[in-house]
């Protein structure tokens, strides 16, 4: 059970959140009598929630460093209008559109951020601010009108990998896609293996990195095939590209750089990370700004995808992502969170949902249901951390008769309330 | 080798080959430990060697099945599932870090979970009577409705045993409670320690100041790397500090200072005429008109009551990372220079090891590696990112060096024994590779052995032509170890002494009363 336990980083979890995605598909996959893993379902799912998924990936470092947004969604609808606004009005090209909406996206973040980190307002209130601010803005701007956009603009939302190449029965550019990001997890894991093994850090067991890479690889290129062989004309969308981009540059960024360890340092302990030379108000204003320009980025896929801009575009979304990145694993006192967990997260919501539609299941029901999941999901990491850490895999482990694991309290100092000397 | 204890006297406690492992971490194995009725019984051992861990086995903290072994408490054996069930069967534990809340009252705190009630609500007028007369047990004269934030850890310290004495204790277990405490508050606590033992209420406690435990204890036991070494009777044995020592470290210490020739070069770091305001309240000062030097390969020691002002003019100083800065000016070899924030201190080449190091010092959250390299990313990466390899290397280097005890440097910070938390910090400044390092009570709750390792650092780094300013409550050390020695009072330095002529009585002198001495 150690070697389970290491094939998944021994990050109980990341591997509980995992386990559970492929529970869920599984589950699905049965029960809709196979219409859950088809390319057609598959592409829609990736399209429908693209939006959400980046939203979590700015919220998670968000929420890392110990704030919350809540204005995401209405930051997305008043620059998906303007932005509609603008290339219908002043007729500019749908990249100068793009631009344009990432800069107010920045400087929509730049205010939030300035409030935020300089004054010292709670997030939770600039951002409750924001919210009914940019929603205003944006029916105002936009007069509650809906404003279409044009074809080339909607690419951004509903378009797909192109068809380039000798006619192999699958779309090329797809597969070529997955097979460098094979290449790219195992040349990465091998890498890492390496390098541990020169520092005489402790390594897994060959096996162990063998069985890990199979199937992840195996999850790789099955979803290769499915996005490849879609309806014709379809095939990887556009915005599962941009955001896997987003998940590796962002991926990168909060596990490898000193600005990620700045943030979670932030989030941590805010005293002890300005002690060390951390600059908390410029790391609190760089991802409250990041926040919004990415909500822009989400807003202008939104609108590329349902091929108009609207008054209630967004409404809501900043609750499906804050509930990614809490199924994700993050804390809700900072300091604790993933990327790749966050989309996980987002993942499990978004089968949630399309599962419970392809089953008929009524919107009040999936509501239901979503909220028991969130519930249930920071209920058992709240419970791991209190009732000693019995791991999913021990829990799993003592039904198959082995040994139970040895009750292990994790009993850790807390950080007792900062007696706030300090103004 | 264990001294027989006299069979006739009753044993409250008894704790019988207690094991208790961590994932990784064997931290007690067979312990035993008998403790007579109405007496104060020491625990004594090295940082890590699971003092703290043993008492939280017995109060409950870890529950009955996480840990092998049987407690037998007044002649019956206890299973205690968690705090309540222990303090329900009289035996509180005050923790090494204090668990009152600070924005509330002490009345509050004292009753916090154990509210008197009159038909569901709350009787505050009872409470605040009974929390006078426990306060008065323990000697503590403040409002009982002064919120806790505002009165200091000595008495915040008597306001754990308030609310200890208000769960009808019979056994009281202080986990290291004087270790943030000045000489007088020590004093006081632990008279009142022995006043209760009048009563017949029977202490544990555990602390590495063993001036303290020879002073009041009666019986002493010894853990080592998380075994019951001896238990040793205070009177019948004659024991002293030394003879505590070897049991701990399993030889003689021949002193507590290792040999030091400074080499002392000409002046590199001043600060002038230093004020510096109360960061809320508008007219008051916290360091006035302070002005100071060190000089290459110097160790400066700054002397100090509780309060006086030494955290506060070395966190102005550092960074401006205290306080609203008022007037001064510091020079670094020479030139003036101008350090709004820890940033520029840093790069200048300061360095601060905090007092407080669960609170100013840690991450709890990080490991140690990720804690070692924090305050000097810059060293470790390249084009902003971190090189998780020399991340590594770096911090198995300090483990190795600093001798920290931990299985690895991927070891969590929140869990390491106190002592070597305070290790993982010195690493941390010490990689920085400062000019100037500022220790403020470098050795607050670290063992005989473990300061005199970090005396060894400083005398290193002063070797090494840095130079050092510690921050200590403790005379003895600053004395031990100070080539000069600044006394401060209400803010202002009241006078400076070198090696040679500083005494505790000179120092004292400086540090109760304005300027006098030179
Ligand atoms: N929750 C935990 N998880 C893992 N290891 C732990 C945990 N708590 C304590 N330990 C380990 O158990 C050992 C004993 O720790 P303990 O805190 O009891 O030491 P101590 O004697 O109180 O030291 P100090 O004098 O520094 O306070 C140490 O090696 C420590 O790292
Ligand atoms: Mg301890």
């Amino acid at each position: 059970m150690n070697a389970l336990k290491k094939l998944f980083g021994g990050n109980t979890r990341q591997f509980g959140m995992i386990f559970a995605l492929v529970a869920l598909i599984v589950f699905f996959q049965i029960f809709t009598e196979g219409r859950t893993l088809t390319p057609g379902n598959v592409i829609n799912l990736f399209n429908g929630n693209s939006y959400i998924l980046i939203l979590a990936i700015g919220m998670v470092l968000v929420i890392i460093a110990g704030h919350i947004d809540l204005s995401v969604g209405s930051v997305a609808a008043f620059v998906g209008v303007t932005v509609a606004l603008a290339i219908r009005d002043w007729g500019i090209p749908w990249y100068m559109g793009v631009l344009l909406g990432l800069g107010l996206g920045a400087l929509i973040g730049a205010w939030q951020g300035f409030w935020t980190a300089y004054v010292g307002i709670p997030a939770f209130i600039v951002t409750l601010a924001g919210m009914l601010l940019f929603r205003g803005f944006n029916q105002f701007v936009g007069k509650s009108n809906t404003i279409p956009v044009p074809q080339d603009f909607q690419y951004l939302g509903s378009g797909y990998l192109p068809e380039v190449g000798p006619n192999t029965g699958y779309n090329n550019l797809t597969l070529l896609l997955g097979l460098i990001a094979v290449a790219f997890v195992v040349y990465g894991e091998l890498r890492a293996r390496r390098n541990a093994k020169a520092l005489g850090a402790e390594v897994p067991e060959g096996w162990v990195m063998a069985t890990k890479l199979i199937l992840i690889c195996g999850a790789i290129l099955y979803a290769t095939y499915l996005f490849a062989t879609g309806r014709p004309g379809t095939s990887f969308p556009v915005p599962g590209l941009i955001l896997a981009v987003l998940v590796l540059i962002y991926g990168f960024i909060s596990s490898k750089t000193v600005v990620g360890r700045h943030i979670y340092a932030v989030g941590g302990n805010r005293h002890a990370a300005e002690l060390s030379g951390v600059q908390s108000k410029k790391v609190n204003f760089l991802v409250m700004m990041n926040m919004s320009i990415l909500a822009g980025l989400a807003g202008m896929i939104f609108v590329g995808r349902s091929t108009a801009s609207g008054p209630f575009d967004g409404v809501g979304w900043e609750l499906d992502a804050i509930a990614a990145v809490f199924i994700g694993g993050a804390a809700v006192t900072g300091g604790v969170g993933t990327v790749i967990g966050s989309i996980v997260g987002g993942l499990v919501m978004a089968v949630l949902n399309n599962g419970l539609q392809l089953l008929g299941v009524g919107a009040d029901l999936t509501q239901i249901i979503k909220g028991l999941v969130l519930l249930a999901a920071v209920a058992f990491d709240v419970y791991n951390k209190t009732q000693g850490k019995k791991s999913i895999i021990g829990m799993m482990m003592k039904n198959f008769g082995r040994t139970p694991t040895v009750l292990q309290p994790d009993e850790t100092t807390k950080t007792k309330e900062v007696i706030s000397k300090e103004v | 080798m264990t001294t027989p204890t006299t069979q006739s006297e009753p044993l409250i406690l008894e704790m019988r080959s207690i094991t208790k492992e961590f994932p990784g971490v064997k931290a007690l194995s067979n312990v035993n430990l008998k403790v007579k009725a109405g007496e104060i019984h020491a625990i004594c051992g090295e940082n890590g060697a699971g003092k703290s861990t043993l008492m939280k086995v017995l109060s409950g903290v870890y529950p009955y099945g996480s840990y092998s072994g049987d407690i037998i408490y007044q002649n019956e054996v206890q299973q205690f599932k968690d705090i309540r069930a222990s303090e329900h069967a009289g035996i509180v534990i005050i923790h090494q870090e204090l668990a009152l809340i600070p924005e509330l009252s002490i009345t509050e705190n004292i009753f916090l979970g154990n509210e008197p009630t009159k038909r569901g609500v709350i009787d505050w007028a009872e409470a605040r009577r009974r929390s006078l007369e426990l306060l008065a047990r323990v000697g503590l004269r403040d409002d009982p409705d002064t919120p806790i934030k505002e009165i200091g850890v000595g008495k915040q310290q008597l306001v754990e045993i308030a609310k200890a004495l208000n769960k009808s204790v019979k056994l009281l277990i202080l986990d290291e409670p004087t270790a943030a405490l000045n000489e007088s508050d020590s004093q006081h606590l632990l008279d009142l320690i022995l006043g209760l033992k009048a009563k017949g209420i029977t202490s544990i406690i555990i602390s590495h100041k063993l001036n303290e435990i020879e002073q009041i204890a009666d019986s002493i036991t010894i853990i080592r790397d998380g075994k019951s070494i001896e238990t040793l009777n205070v009177k019948a044995d004659g024991v002293d500090e030394d003879r505590i020592i070897k049991g701990m470290v399993g030889r003689t210490l021949e002193s507590r200072f290792p040999d030091h020739e400074p080499k002392i070069g000409e002046v590199f770091f001043e600060v002038k005429n230093w004020t510096v305001g109360h960061p809320q309240i508008p007219d008051r000062l916290v360091c006035k008109n302070s002005s100071f030097y060190v000089r290459r390969g110097e160790i400066v020691g700054f002397a100090g009551l509780m309060g006086a002002g030494r955290t506060e003019l070395a966190r102005s100083v550092f960074g401006r990372s205290y306080g609203r800065f008022i007037s001064g000016h510091i020079y670094v070899d020479g030139k003036e220079v101008h350090l709004h924030n820890v940033r520029q201190a840093i790069d200048a080449g300061l360095g601060y090891v905090t007092e407080d190091r669960k609170t100013l010092g840690l991450n709890l959250l990080d490991d140690i590696k990720t804690t070692t390299v924090s305050a000097n990313l810059k060293k470790i990466s390249k084009n902003f990112v971190v090189d998780a390899n020399k991340e590594f290397a770096v911090a198995e280097q300090y483990r190795k060096s600093l001798r920290t005890k931990a299985p690895t440097v991927q070891e969590g910070v929140a869990k390491l024994s106190g002592g070597n938390q305070q290790k993982v910090v010195l690493a941390k400044w010490m990689f920085t590779e400062p000019e100037l390092l500022i220790l403020d009570e470098p050795t607050r709750g670290i063992d005989v052995g473990a300061k005199y390792e970090i005396y060894g650092i400083i005398q290193r780094l002063a070797n090494q032509g840095k130079g050092v300013i510690v921050i200590s409550s403790e005379l003895p050390e600053l004395l031990g170890l100070s080539d000069r020695i600044y006394a401060i009072f209400e803010g202002a330095i009241t006078g400076v002494l070198n090696k040679d002529e500083a005494t505790q009585e000179s120092l004292m002198k400086l540090m109760t009363s304005s300027r006098k001495a030179a």
